[in-house]
């Protein structure tokens, strides 16, 4: 087999098994609405988060990504969450009717947290793990193979409609659509690009369809595989110990224990 | 060998068959090329031979079509596609979405057989080989050129190994380096026993590789022998073929009152 099939990423996180990296992305959400106050979701972004991060040397493009990711849902919630909290008394500041308190504001920082955590918890495992990769460790482990090719081929769509968007933009703004101006004619200019874009897409489908069926692909059973992510017992130790600490903090939160968690 | 006998084919929705019993008969090791013009019923043809209509384009079908003596009609299509393969002329369509490298593109179909590893594995390389490909096989095939794409469709039906090959243009895309690719590899796999069915618009390329030529009109077989003969009929043009640049030459050459010793010396220098 070709030395280029399943190429070990550059770190160790890279490495780390598709579904290892899921399972930790699912469980720091979990875990993040499990949580409350500050510390709690601050240790889980700096131990599930942060840390991979700089081990995979992506710091700097985790942070990026998940402030693009969160940055308008953020703005809302401490908004509307610092302005209009119901419950709120300590009051900070006024601007006319408008009151901004501090139990808003402490309960907007702490939905922050967690929505950080949670968007960092995503985009580590985005940014680390390749889509064919994840897929191929599924079909492995008894995905069905049509479920992982729904799963992949929409993935792989995302990029070749971009690009056939482009194509018929550049088509028609040679043909004297105006594309650019105000938001008023970039809004007119979208019909004419997403009529073709769509229609040629759908138009696609049956030959796509077709060449599937004389490639086997309708075959029922398993199909088989190239290649596959490596796996450990480690990391399957791991996974479970990850998936046993959700009903843990369930069970602690249920006792009133440990009172950091907020 | 596929046999065609007395197809009628009509798809779902339209007024008129797309094909008017039509028989045909590929042997073992033969090439045969597939001509007419646009809308005369030779991707439907196609369609119907490799067994996706009515399968999966829908439509009926009288007649019946015959792989090897075994009539199609009771199997599924994932039962023939080992058997029988087809290529479609536009190659975005053809590559499965899935694939990021080439080489996993063109390991595809045989992956879905359930075809081992290591049998896979050689049938792969083996395909890419055949049409030289090999310093492709780990780039991303949405990346690569129409005509890239064409070789890579290709390849992956070749990976498939089926005994009976279906080409609905397969060279539309394809630049001259690429299409005697192309004509190089199908020749071969005739070589090796394959029956191959060409649908082409370049009769040259016919031409060159074709044993036999069958001409459609309007959905019905109209002319039907061999290959030199039918390229060179006269009624050919009238069905919106384009004879091959040695046919139209030779007759430019009679209608100039070219002595045929001077023909057959423009003919010789043209051809080396």
């Amino acid at each position: 087999m070709p030395s280029f099939l399943g190429t070990p990423g550059p770190s160790g996180v890279h490495r780390l098994n598709p579904l290892t990296k899921a399972v930790l992305a699912a469980v720091t959400t979990a875990l993040a609405v499990l949580v409350g106050g500050l510390i709690g979701p601050a240790v889980l972004t700096a131990l599930a988060v942060i840390l991979p991060a700089l081990a995979a040397r992506i710091l700097g493009r985790l942070l990026r990504t998940a402030l693009l990711l969160t940055l308008p849902i953020a703005v809302s919630v401490l908004l509307v969450n610092l302005l209009f909290f119901p419950a709120g008394r300590e009051i900070l500041f006024q601007v006319g009717p408008i009151r901004a308190t501090a139990e808003g504001l402490r309960f907007a920082l702490e939905t922050l947290a967690r929505i950080g955590a949670i968007s960092g918890a995503i985009t580590l495992f985005y940014l680390t793990t390749a889509p064919a990769a994840l897929v191929l460790d599924l079909e492995r482990r008894g995905v069905s193979p049509r479920v992982a090719f729904v799963v992949l081929a929409s993935v792989q769509t995302v990029p070749a409609m971009v690009e056939r968007a482009v194509t018929i933009t550049a088509a028609q703004r040679a043909r004297g659509l105006d594309t650019e101006g105000s938001i008023w004619r970039r809004l007119r200019g979208v019909v004419p690009l997403a009529g073709p874009v769509l229609l040629g897409s759908i138009a696609e489908v049956e030959e796509r369809t077709m060449a599937l069926e004389a490639r086997g692909f309708t075959r029922p059973g398993a199909r088989t595989l190239l290649w596959w992510p490596s796996d450990t017992p480690l990391q399957r130790v791991v996974r479970w110990l990850l998936v046993l600490a959700v009903p843990l903090l369930i069970a602690a939160r249920a006792l009133g224990l440990p009172g950091w968690l907020g | 060998m596929l046999t065609l006998e007395r197809v009628t084919y009509r798809y779902a929705g339209a007024s008129h068959p797309s094909l008017r019993e039509v028989s045909v008969e590929l042997r073992a090791g033969e090439v045969l090329g597939l001509v007419g013009a646009s809308e005369a019923g030779k991707t439907t043809l196609c369609l119907v031979a490799s067994g996706l209509a009515p399968r999966a384009a829908g439509g009926t079908l009288s007649g019946r079509v015959l792989l090897d003596g075994e009539d199609t009609a009771p199997l599924a299509m994932h039962e023939l596609a080992g058997r029988i393969g087809i290529a479609f002329a536009s190659p975005a369509t053809q590559l499965s979405g899935v694939a990021t490298t080439v080489y996993e593109e063109v390991a595809f179909g045989p992956m879905n057989l359930g075809v081992p590893r290591p049998e896979l594995i050689a049938r792969t390389d083996e395909a890419l080989a055949a049409l030289r490909i090999e310093p492709l096989a780990d780039r991303d095939p949405a990346q690569l050129s129409g005509g890239q794409q064409q070789l890579v469709a290709i390849a992956g039906l070749l990976a498939l190994r089926p005994a009976h090959l279906v080409l609905d243009e397969p060279t539309a895309h394809l630049d001259p380096a690429g299409t005697e690719m192309v004509a190089t590899a199908l020749a071969g796999l005739a070589a090796d026993g394959a029956s191959i069915l060409v649908a082409e618009q370049k009769t040259d390329l016919l031409a060159g590789i074709c044993s036999r030529i069958v001409a459609l009109d309007a959905g019905r077989a109209v002319l039907d022998g061999l290959a030199a003969e039918i390229l060179a009929d006269p009624r050919l043009v009238d069905l919106g073929v384009a004879p091959p640049a040695a046919v139209r030459l030779r007759r430019a050459a009679a209608d100039a009152g070219l002595p045929p010793a001077a023909l057959a010396r423009l003919e010789g220098a043209l051809a080396g």
